[in-house]
């Protein structure tokens, strides 16, 4: 479904992805790992085209987007979770939703009623709070938003930037339960996480990010029993 | 002070149309303003040219001979067409002026100072082209000197309700339109975080080409409006009338689009207060100090909110 091969991307003269190549299969969840500044937050920039590559391509579907603007990448179905959640502070839990929803301006009424009804479900204190403006709510309920308001856009394929991030434990375990709730409702993922052991536990495939490059790729179950995995994200010695 | 008392209500309702016609004209900083983090220092001039071409539909009018001139159906005919052109010149300047410079990237500065540049190309230009002469609004054939109605003991012309009403419909359609429509929504989201509107699918160019036809589009119906009522323009009347409504932009805090509409009331009523009381040569100076005296209470302005304390949400 998407395909990176031997993608390099630079912040001006500065290389960030050194030949990145992965792919992500309709149906997973693949899980991309790596710690600070390895590059994974560039890898979901350089997917969505927020920020070029300079060699390599992307494919998704089958189709070049490497090139195309965001808003074009957008609407072929791409979404995103972003890292620190970024919801639109100054507008209500309602209206953040329906950006979600804006590349789905032409369908029907009743189809968007039903995501609202499908986020409210997944999120009931969305629904309490859907006249709120986003930036008065907690960092939980914020992250729960900005989950609501990619799903709005009935991505085929979701990319979620470390949605554990700043959350208490228990919301952790909640956010993954419903990483794996919207996978089994047909949504492919690519989660990037820090949190590697929660990640792994529910993803199909994983690849680890070093210093831009990937240094390891593997189905989630054999990366959890890998020791040079273990040792640098499981915080075992 | 009798003769005071008695001439207070016609003021206040001369500060209201002020008061209003400076929101109209403050609007397009302050959107400009909010979606680009600059201030489109040739505003004024989209205002001053907005009202050249009322002045140009209703002398081609007059013209025409097309007999009696009622102003509801020649004042739609003359503001559309100013909208219309003023929308289209902000496009312009967008395109031509400001988007090259922050598209690579350039400092804050740099759009600032082109659009210095397109403040003093465009009072030229239309110097050039329309003389330097002043023009005069015939606005008396419209709008009869004598056409007043008594409200409460004061006698207002027309004219002056005529442009409350116009301005404050366009203000209340302006606010409908950004916070009820699909496009307002994204207008918002543009201004409040740009790259993840794009991610939502948001077209942000033709968002941020939008604000600007839209935001000089009310300039120059303003122009229009203050054409009408001061009946005298010339290409420099954009200098002094964008320095009031930037000034009411930031009484308001600029990059709030209610506080622009909030500041234009207040800067007009306080005008035509100032006015009443003083030597009318004060007028200018009560405004700018109260402009520094909201700026000392409330550094953002009136509704304006501080950049750090969203970020520390």
């Amino acid at each position: 479904m998407l395909k990176l091969t031997d993608v390099d991307t630079h912040y001006g003269p500065l290389p960030v992805l050194k030949s990145v190549s992965l792919e992500v299969r309709t149906g997973e969840i693949v899980c991309l790992l790596g710690g600070n500044a390895s590059g994974k937050s560039t890898t979901m920039k350089t997917i969505l085209g927020v920020v070029r590559p300079t060699a390599g391509r992307v494919e998704f579907e089958g189709d070049r987007i490497d090139g195309l603007a965001t808003e074009v990448i957008a609407r072929r179905g791409i979404s995103l979770v972003p890292e620190a959640r970024r919801i639109f502070a100054r507008m209500t839990v309602w209206e953040n939703l329906s950006m979600g929803a804006f590349i789905r301006q032409k369908a029907p009424a009743g189809e968007l009623a039903q995501d609202f009804e499908r986020v409210w479900t997944l999120f009931p204190r969305l629904r309490e709070r859907q006249h709120q403006l986003g930036g008065t709510l907690s960092g939980g309920e914020q992250q729960m938003l900005a989950i609501g308001r990619a799903l709005m856009a009935r991505p085929r394929l979701l990319l979620m930037d470390e949605p554990s991030m700043g959350l208490a434990p228990v919301l952790v375990d909640q956010v993954f339960d419903i990483i794996q709730a919207i996978n089994g409702q047909g949504t492919t993922i690519l989660v990037v996480e820090q949190n590697a052991p929660v990640a792994l536990s529910i993803a199909t495939r994983g690849y680890v990010l070093q210093n831009g490059r990937i240094v390891i790729h593997d189905t989630a179950r054999t990366l959890l029993a890998t020791d040079s995995v273990r040792r640098a994200y499981l915080g075992e010695d | 002070m009798a003769d005071v008392l008695a001439i207070l209500p016609q003021q206040l309702v001369f500060g209201l149309a002020l008061g209003t016609v400076y929101g109209l004209v403050a609007l397009g900083y302050t959107m400009v303003y909010g979606i680009l983090f600059m201030i489109n220092f040739a505003h004024g001039e989209i205002f001053m040219i907005g009202a050249y071409v009322g002045w140009w539909v209703l002398a081609l009018l007059l013209q025409a001979q097309v007999g009696a001139l009622h102003p509801a159906w020649v004042l739609p005919l003359m503001l559309l067409p100013a909208m219309l052109f003023t929308g289209a010149l902000g496009v312009g300047l967008e395109r031509f002026a400001y988007r090259p410079l922050y598209l690579r990237g350039a400092t804050r500065l740099g759009p600032l100072i082109s659009a210095i540049g397109a403040s003093i190309f465009l009072q030229n230009a239309v110097m050039l082209t329309q003389g330097a002469r002043m023009k005069v609004y015939m606005t008396s054939l419209l709008f009869p000197r004598d056409w007043r109605i008594q409200v409460a003991g004061a006698s207002i012309s027309v004219l002056v309700i005529v442009m409350v009403v116009v301005a404050g419909l366009m203000m209340w359609g302006l606010h409908l339109l950004v916070q009820r429509t699909t496009l307002g929504r994204s207008i918002r989201a543009v201004a409040e975080d740009r790259e993840m509107a794009a991610i939502m699918g948001v077209n942000v160019r033709r968002v941020i080409a939008l604000t600007f036809f839209m935001g000089s589009a009310l300039g120059g119906a303003g122009g229009v409006l203050v054409g009408l009522y001061y009946t005298q323009i010339d290409f420099f009347m954009g200098y002094s009338a964008g320095l009031k409504a930037f000034t009411a932009a930031v009484l308001g805090g600029i990059g709030n689009i209610r506080g622009a509409m909030l500041g234009g009331l207040i800067l007009g009523l306080v005008e035509s207060l100032a006015v009443t009381f003083m030597n009318p040569a004060y007028k200018d100076v009560v405004a700018f100090v109260l402009l520094i005296l909201v700026l000392v209470i409330r550094p953002t302005g009136l509704l304006g909110e501080s950049m750090t304390a969203r970020a520390k949400v």
